[in-house]
């Protein structure tokens, strides 16, 4: 029976999607996540078991040789798709309540800044990690930041900026946030920022990669 | 203008720094490549917000940076000088801001060439703000009109050079990039970039006629140098990043296509390329540029520059004085290095760039002179931005294949295991144009609208 969740780990980190699925290519024809999710639910797995540990367990692989330099992110992304194709088969428990998604994370940009593919990134990362993602676009001014918190109100927060002159903008929606709710998760990212710059604003952390992101908040 | 059927540098051994076939006369008197390399120094603000409160900082920053950039260039006797003004975001969305600080500079180019008789010219590249709205609208909305705005203040406020890191077709690219899926990069490069960069270099040569000014040119910033980021943090392979270089080559062509004549943006590291074939002088950097950015290039970017950038440098201060005056001092230095060799053995100064360079890296290859000709060839051959590009990528593709063989260019695993797969990727790809469209819109469809392309 073991096999089932060992098989599901495997075919995640190598990211097979479903048999339809043409990555990899030696694989094709082949069932993916889609389908041995599917079987292992008719066998009697609980959801939860695949969740924790068949599929999750693939993406922790994925995110370490990632770590190391032994992948690269379309390695990542088509993991987090397999993942993702694997997690229809799971909503309905999720919508019953009989497992919980990892949380929400709200994504965006600060005002004045349009660089989107770091948050993009993270975006793509973290719903392939089974986190539902809030994402507002670019240029996202502090009050926006603050009414998606107060809509989901137990959601973590990142933000990016890629110039030196947006940059400051996180101070204040780092405020903005602290004032809504003290207890919010606050994190940053992108090129001109750093964890010094997270503890000077305030915030709760910095990543210089989304799996970073990712990893921290499984552990945390 | 018709697409280029030929090329305008035919051998390797034409494609030199500081010579263009088609030198462009612009600002003071300043000619670009007819023979010498000059320098192109652009800065930017300390970490600051730009808001009402503190605008007046802000230009305060512009007079000092211009004042110490001046004095610099003027103690080290450059023979001329191309200050690039990047707007940054605020400037550009309101455009009044940028013209404000162009008109700031302009006053003090004018003093410097008035007290130096050194010949300078003033090239303002204006944010393309258009992918702002999800997806983009690109041709219409307050998105496209601020920017034009901006083009037009920024002339009327004494703009030389009109330029634009233009982003249509980025926001396919962003997510093919991320899956290094090669038939959406090169569809989103070779249909989407190039259909935008031909409309919208109609409209920007159309602003520069106007006020009889130059349209300089384009870069590919978005897009390959947004690879060769993420190559350099490992997140995609090197190899992915040289043949998005080379994809990229005919979508910033089609500018030149569409009226612009040079010289091309300086973060355009496709310029060599578009040098051979359109024969306009171009802009590049390199190691004078690690203050902005990192990259595998340094050297070998030189081999072929009409002007020699640092990319931009905040406002803020070192040991011997601002970095914006620090960074005049050393593209003054490394362009008396470029024009010192011109006049007497340029081939063997720029063979001792291309070489320390190019066998180290895919991304460096790109810049080697016989593979720019090989590109550029590929290129011409082809009709339409699409095939140019498909065709563009399969000879990068070749190039790094033979240079792994013949020259011992070190590749990661990783980065080798993923070239492996590129002849099988690359046979995948949509044959005819039609069918690239229909491959984008079923999988990228979410990310783009057709009409904002006008297909």
């Amino acid at each position: 029976m073991e096999t089932l969740l060992t098989q599901l780990t495997h075919l995640i980190s190598i990211g097979k999607i479903n048999a339809h699925s043409p990555y990899p290519p030696d694989m094709r024809g082949q069932p993916g996540a889609a389908e041995i999710t599917a079987q292992a639910l008719a066998e009697g797995f609980t959801p939860a078991d695949i969740l924790d540990k068949g599929l999750l367990p693939g993406m922790n692989i994925i995110g370490e040789k990632f770590s190391q330099g032994q992948a690269f992110i379309a390695n990542m992304l088509i993991s987090a798709q397999a993942m993702n194709a694997a997690m229809e088969h799971l909503r309905p428990f999720f919508e019953s309540g009989e497992i919980q998604s990892r949380g929400t994370i709200i994504l965006g940009t600060v005002q004045g800044d349009l660089h989107d593919i770091g948050k993009n990134l993270v975006k793509m990362i973290m719903k392939g990690d089974g986190w539902d993602v809030v994402d507002l676009g670019t240029d996202v001014h502090s009050h926006d930041f603050v009414e998606a918190v107060k809509t989901h109100p137990d959601a973590c927060v990142g933000m990016s900026a890629l110039l030196t002159t947006t940059m400051l903008n996180m101070k204040a929606v780092t405020d903005s946030l602290r004032d809504n709710d003290p207890a919010t998760k606050i994190f940053i990212g992108g090129a001109p920022v750093s964890a010094a710059f997270a503890e000077e604003i305030g915030a709760d952390g910095y990543f210089r990669d989304p799996y970073g992101l990712a990893r921290s908040l499984r552990t945390n | 203008m018709a697409p280029y059927k030929k090329l305008s540098i035919t051998s390797p051994n034409e494609l030199v720094f500081g010579t263009a076939p088609f030198p462009v006369t612009c600002g003071q008197g300043l000619v670009i490549g007819g023979g010498l390399v000059y320098p192109e120094i652009n800065f930017t603000l300390p970490t600051m917000l730009i808001n009402e409160a503190n605008w007046k900082q802000v230009l305060t920053h512009y007079h000092a940076i211009c004042e110490r950039v001046l004095l610099r260039a003027k103690k080290m006797g450059i023979p001329g000088l191309v200050i690039e003004f990047e707007q940054l975001p605020d400037m550009t969305m309101n455009p009044a801001l940028g013209g404000e600080i162009t008109a700031l500079i302009r006053k003090h180019l004018d003093d410097f060439h008035a007290e130096t008789a050194i010949p300078t010219a003033l090239r303002v590249t204006v944010v393309d703000l258009r992918d702002a709205d999800q997806p983009p609208l690109l041709r219409t909305g307050s998105n496209w009109e601020a920017t034009r705005q901006a083009f037009v203040l920024s002339a009327q406020a004494g703009a030389d050079i009109l330029s634009i890191e233009s982003v249509g077709g980025k926001e396919v690219h962003d997510q093919a990039l991320l899956y290094a899926d090669l038939p959406g990069i090169i569809a989103s490069l070779g249909i989407l970039g190039h259909a935008d960069v031909s409309w919208l270099w109609q409209q920007i040569s159309s602003i520069c006629k106007e006020y009889q000014i130059i349209p300089g040119g384009d870069t590919a910033c978005g897009f390959s140098n947004t690879s060769m980021q993420l190559a350099g943090q490992g997140m995609i392979p090197s190899s992915l990043a040289a043949l998005d270089r080379a994809a990229s080559a005919p979508r910033s062509l089609a500018a030149f296509e569409n009226g612009a004549v040079g010289p091309s943006k300086d973060c355009a590291y496709e310029g060599p390329i578009i040098k051979a074939i359109a024969g306009v002088p171009i802009s590049m950097e390199g190691r004078s540029s690690c203050c902005a950015h990192f990259s595998p290039l340094g050297n070998i970017a030189g081999a072929a520059a009409d002007l020699w950038s640092n990319e931009s440098v905040q406002n803020i201060n070192l040991l011997s004085g601002s970095a914006p005056e620090a960074f005049m001092e050393l593209l003054a230095y490394d362009c008396r290095l470029f024009n010192v060799a011109h006049g007497q053995d340029a081939m063997n100064y720029r063979n001792l760039l291309v070489k320390s360079d190019a066998w180290l890296s895919p991304e460096a290859l790109m810049l080697e002179p016989e593979t720019v000709i090989g590109l550029a060839r590929a290129i011409v051959k082809e009709e339409g931005g699409y095939q140019q590009t498909l065709a563009a990528v399969w000879k990068a593709y070749e190039a790094i294949v033979e240079a792994i063989h013949l020259q011992h260019m070190p590749l990661t695993p990783p980065d080798r295991a993923w070239l492996e797969m590129v002849p099988l990727a690359l046979e995948g790809v949509p044959s005819d144009e039609q069918n690239a469209v229909d491959y984008l819109v079923s999988t990228y469809g979410d990310h783009f609208s057709l009409d904002s392309y006008g297909l």
